[in-house]
C-alpha cells in the first residue's frame, strides 16, 4: 500500500510529463481528464455550432430543451442511444461494425501528444508532431470503410471524395509543418525537435509565435495549413464528402442511431485535434499573448486572472438571460436552471481566482482559448462559404498550396541558413 | 424556323447504346426523394466517376391531373386549381388564366385592378426569385442566404396575407378583376416593403456575388447557347441569361406593362452565374415597376362586367405571361358551355427542364445539382 502512495506521489514534482515520467497512474488519470474534457468540448461545441451558426443566420437555434437550448445536445444523445440499430441487408457487416470505432479511435488517440501545458500532457514523444499526422490521417481508412461496407452508391462516392481529398491536402498541411519544425532548429543550441511541448518550448526561447516568424513565412506556412486543415476535417466550405444537397450524407448516408453518432464524435475531436496542431505549431501553443511587451510581474499576475474573469463572464451573460426570461410559471424551471447554470460558471471562476489552481491552470486555459477561436473559424466558414466542387478542390491542394508549400518550405530554410551564416556568425 | 430536325440535330440527345454494366460506368438514381431535386424530381445519372456522360429525368410524382380537372369544373371554379401548379408564384398563375379567359370572354380588367395586380404580382416575382436564391445558394453549399430571403420573403406573404388571407396559394385575381378592394394601408405597406427590400439585395449580393467560390461554382457551368434555349423552348431567366432579350412583358405586353418603364436584364454566356445575375437584376427591375404601379396607382372599380355565369363562344384561345420562371401559357377551348373543353397548360418549368440533359452533359456530379437550382423547377408545375 504504502508503496503504491509513492508511486503516485513520486510523480507531484516532476516537470515532465506523465507519460514521459513513466508514471502510469498519472497517465491514466491525464488520458481520463483529456476523454471526459474532449467529450465536453464536443458537446459544448455541438450547442455553440448550433447556436452562433443560428445567430449568423437571423433564427434562434435549439431554445426549448434547457434554457437557451442548454440541454439539446444531452437530448440528441439519448435520441441517438435509443435509436434502433440499422444495418443495410447488403452491407458487410463486420467492416461496416468496425469503420466507426476506427475513425473515433484515429481521432482521440492524437490526443495522447496534445500539450496542454509544459507537463500537461499525457506524454511528450520525441516523435510528437509525426505521429499527431500519422493517426489522424488514419481516419480516413474508417471513411473509406464505412463507404464501402454500406455497399450502396451515395456512400461509396463520398468515401472516395474523402479520401482523396484528405490524402491531397495532407501534402500541403505537411510542407507547412516541416516549415515550422524548421524554425524549431533556430534555438540557440541549434537543435530542432518534433516533440509538441518542444516546438512550444522553441517558441518561448526564440520569444516569438512562428506565426510571426520571418514575416511574412510564418504566417503564409498557418495560412496553408489553416486551410489544410479544414479540408483534412471534411468542414465547409470543403465538405464534398458529405455535401448534403449532391450526396445525401455521404459515407455515412447508412448509418443510424450510436454508430453514426460516433462519426459525430470523430468529426469534432479530430477538428479539435488539428486546431491543437494549428495552435502549437503557430500560435504559441499554452504561451499567454504578449509575453515579450508585457513580460513583468504585474502583468504575468493580470494574466494568469484571466482564465477566473472568462468564467465569471460567462456567468454574467447567464444571470443575465436568466434576468431576462419570461416571468411566466412555465418558464421556472428554465429561469432556475440558467441561473443555477451560471452559478456553477461563477463558482468554477471563483476557484480559478485561487493563486495555486490558477497556476497550474492558466496554461490549459490559453490553450482552450486558442482552440476556441479556431473552432469559431470553422462557424463561421460554414456560414459563409458555399461548397468547392470536387475538381476546383484537388486543384486548390494541388496546384495552389502545395507550390506555395513548397515556395515558403523553400525560403524558411535559405531564410534561416542567412540568418545563421550571415548576422549570427 | 427552317427544319425541325436540323435545329436539334446538333443536341446529339441520342447516346450510344452501352452494356448495362461497363465498368466505367455508373448509374446514379438521384431522386425522387433527394434534398437538392425541389420535390419530387428523379434524374437516373449516368456517371463516369463523377463526370455525367447523360440524364434522365423521371417526372410525374406530383402529377395531380390539373389540367383534366379543368375540364369539369366552370372557369369560376377552376381558378384556384392554377395557384396550386407553380405554388412558388400563385399569383402568376392566377393572372395568367385570369387574362386568357377574359381573352376569351373579351372583357378587360379595369385599370385599378390592371394596377393592384402588376404589383401582386411583381411581387410575387420577387417572392419567387428570393426562393429560387436560397434553395439555389443551398444546394451550392452557401446555408446562410435561405434564411436572408426567407426573412425577406415573409414582409412579401404578410401583404398577400393582409389582402386576400393566403400566403401561399392566394387565389388573388378574379375573372374580370379582383374581388377584394385592397386593404387600407396596402400602399403604404407596399412602399415600406420596398425600402425594407432595396438594401436587401445588396446584401444578398454581398454575400454571393464575388465571392469566390460561388463565382468558381457558377461560372461556365450548365452552359447554354441561345440557339439551344430556342430549339428547346426554354424561356425566362434562362433564355436572357443567354443572350436573348425576350420577355413578354415588353415583347408582348399584357395588363399594363406598356405603362411602366422597366429593363429587361440578359447575360451573355448562359451559364449558371449569368442566370443568378439576371434573376438579382430582374428583382430590381420588379421593385422599379412596383415603385411605380403603387405611385400611380388609380382609383376606380376593380371589376369588370362580366356574367355570373360565364359561357364564353365556341372557340380557342392561346395567352401567355411573363411568369418568374419562364413563359406561362394557357390554351383554352371553349364548347360555349360554362366549363372548358379543354385546358392546357404550357408551364416554363417542364419546358425548362428538358435542357438539363444539355445542360449537365460532361459535367460534374455537383453541377447536377447547380443546374437543377439555376433551371428553378417547382415539381408542382411540371408534373401538375
Amino acid at each position: 500500500m504504502g508503496q503504491i502512495i509513492q508511486y503516485i506521489q513520486s510523480y507531484r514534482h516532476s516537470d515532465l510529463t506523465p507519460g514521459a515520467a513513466g508514471n502510469m497512474f498519472w497517465a491514466l488519470v491525464y488520458i481520463m481528464l483529456v476523454f471526459v474534457g474532449l467529450s465536453v468540448a464536443v458537446i459544448a461545441m455541438n450547442w455553440l455550432e448550433r447556436k452562433i451558426l443560428a445567430h449568423m443566420q437571423v433564427r434562434l437555434g435549439p431554445m426549448r430543451v434547457g434554457p437557451h437550448g442548454l440541454l439539446q445536445p444531452i437530448a440528441d444523445a439519448i435520441k441517438l442511444l435509443l435509436k434502433e440499430d440499422i444495418m443495410p441487408a447488403e452491407a458487410d457487416a463486420l467492416i461496416f461494425w468496425v469503420a466507426p470505432f476506427v475513425v473515433v479511435l484515429a481521432a482521440f488517440t492524437v490526443f495522447v501528444v496534445v500539450p496542454f501545458g509544459p507537463t500537461h500532457a499525457i506524454t511528450d514523444m520525441n516523435i510528437g508532431i509525426l505521429f499527431m499526422l500519422g493517426v489522424s490521417s488514419l481516419s480516413v481508412l474508417g471513411i473509406v470503410m464505412a463507404g464501402w461496407a454500406s455497399n450502396s452508391h451515395y456512400p461509396l462516392i463520398g468515401a472516395l471524395r474523402s479520401s482523396a481529398q484528405m490524402v491531397s491536402y495532407e501534402v500541403a498541411m505537411g510542407l507547412a509543418v516541416v516549415s515550422a519544425i524548421l524554425m524549431t532548429s533556430l534555438n540557440a543550441d541549434g537543435t530542432g525537435t518534433l516533440s509538441m511541448i518542444g516546438i512550444v518550448q522553441a517558441q518561448q526561447a526564440q520569444h516569438e509565435w512562428f506565426i510571426f516568424k520571418f514575416f511574412p513565412l510564418g504566417l503564409l506556412a498557418f495560412f496553408i495549413f489553416a486551410v489544410a486543415m479544414v479540408a483534412e476535417t471534411n468542414r465547409a466550405p470543403f465538405d464534398l464528402a458529405e455535401a448534403e444537397s449532391e450526396l445525401t450524407a455521404g459515407f455515412h448516408t447508412e448509418y443510424s442511431g450510436f454508430r453514426w453518432s460516433l462519426f459525430f464524435l470523430a468529426e469534432y475531436s479530430a477538428m479539435i485535434a488539428v486546431s491543437s496542431i494549428a495552435v502549437t505549431l503557430w500560435l504559441g501553443g499554452w504561451l499567454r499573448p504578449f509575453p515579450n511587451l508585457l513580460s513583468n510581474s504585474t502583468w504575468d499576475l493580470v494574466f494568469s486572472l484571466f482564465p477566473g474573469i472568462t468564467f465569471l463572464f460567462f456567468a454574467a451573460i447567464c444571470f443575465y438571460n436568466a434576468a431576462r426570461m419570461p416571468k411566466h410559471p412555465l418558464f421556472r424551471i428554465q429561469t432556475v436552471g440558467l441561473a443555477g447554470f451560471g452559478a456553477v460558471l461563477g463558482l468554477i471562476g471563483l476557484i480559478l481566482f485561487i493563486p495555486a489552481v490558477s497556476i497550474r491552470v492558466q496554461d490549459i486555459f490559453w490553450f482552450a482559448a486558442k482552440v476556441a477561436g479556431f473552432m469559431y473559424m470553422y462557424i463561421w466558414y460554414r456560414g459563409t462559404f458555399p461548397r468547392y466542387r470536387f475538381d476546383q478542390l484537388m486543384h486548390m491542394g494541388w496546384k495552389v498550396l502545395l507550390p506555395m508549400g513548397l515556395g515558403v518550405l523553400v525560403l524558411t530554410a535559405s531564410v534561416a541558413l542567412l540568418q545563421e551564416k550571415l548576422w549570427h556568425p | 424556323m427552317t427544319d425541325q430536325n436540323s435545329s436539334l440535330s446538333h443536341l446529339d440527345l441520342e447516346t450510344p447504346e452501352k452494356p448495362f454494366l461497363d465498368a466505367n460506368e455508373l448509374v446514379i438514381n438521384m431522386g425522387p426523394q433527394h434534398p437538392a431535386t425541389h420535390g419530387v424530381l428523379r434524374v437516373i445519372l449516368r456517371l463516369d466517376g463523377e463526370k455525367v456522360l447523360g440524364l434522365e429525368c423521371v417526372i410525374g410524382y406530383l402529377h395531380r391531373g390539373v389540367e383534366k380537372i379543368g375540364e369539369h369544373r366552370t372557369y369560376t371554379m377552376f381558378n384556384p386549381y392554377v395557384d396550386r401548379m407553380d405554388y412558388v408564384a400563385a399569383v402568376s398563375n392566377g393572372l395568367g388564366y385570369c387574362e386568357t379567359v377574359e381573352k376569351l370572354l373579351n372583357v378587360e380588367a379595369p385599370p385599378r385592378a390592371q394596377y393592384v395586380r402588376v404589383i401582386l404580382t411583381e411581387l410575387n416575382r420577387i417572392a419567387s426569385h428570393q426562393l429560387w436564391l436560397g434553395t439555389h445558394a443551398l444546394d451550392i453549399g452557401a446555408i446562410t442566404p435561405l434564411f436572408y430571403t426567407f426573412r425577406d420573403r415573409e414582409e412579401i406573404l404578410k401583404i398577400y396575407e393582409k389582402y386576400c388571407g393566403a400566403r401561399l396559394t392566394t387565389h388573388a385575381f378574379r375573372i374580370g378583376g379582383l374581388q377584394y378592394e385592397t386593404y387600407a394601408g396596402f400602399e403604404k405597406d407596399v412602399k415600406n416593403f420596398l425600402d425594407f427590400f432595396r438594401p436587401k439585395i445588396d446584401e444578398y449580393e454581398e454575400l454571393l456575388t464575388t465571392n469566390r467560390i460561388w463565382v468558381e461554382r457558377t461560372k461556365n457551368v450548365g452552359n447554354i447557347s441561345a440557339q439551344d434555349c430556342i430549339a428547346l423552348g426554354v424561356t425566362g431567366p434562362v433564355l436572357r441569361a443567354s443572350g436573348v432579350k425576350w420577355d413578354l412583358r415588353k415583347a408582348q405586353p399584357y395588363a399594363n406593362y406598356k405603362s411602366f418603364d422597366f429593363d429587361i436584364p440578359i447575360g451573355q454566356n448562359g451559364d449558371t452565374y449569368d442566370r443568378y445575375l439576371v434573376r438579382m437584376g430582374e428583382m430590381r427591375q420588379s421593385v422599379r415597376i412596383v415603385q411605380q404601379a403603387v405611385n400611380a396607382l388609380p382609383e376606380g372599380p376593380i371589376m369588370a362586367k362580366v356574367p355570373k355565369v360565364m359561357k364564353p363562344a365556341v372557340g380557342e384561345v392561346y395567352h401567355s405571361i411573363e411568369a418568374p420562371k419562364g413563359e406561362l401559357g394557357y390554351f383554352i377551348v371553349s364548347d360555349g358551355s360554362t366549363q372548358p373543353y379543354r385546358v392546357r397548360v404550357r408551364p416554363p418549368s417542364f419546358v425548362n427542364l428538358q435542357a438539363l440533359d444539355v445542360m449537365c452533359r460532361g459535367q460534374l456530379v455537383a453541377d447536377v445539382i447547380a443546374v437543377i437550382g439555376t433551371l428553378d423547377i417547382v415539381l408542382g408545375e411540371v408534373d401538375r
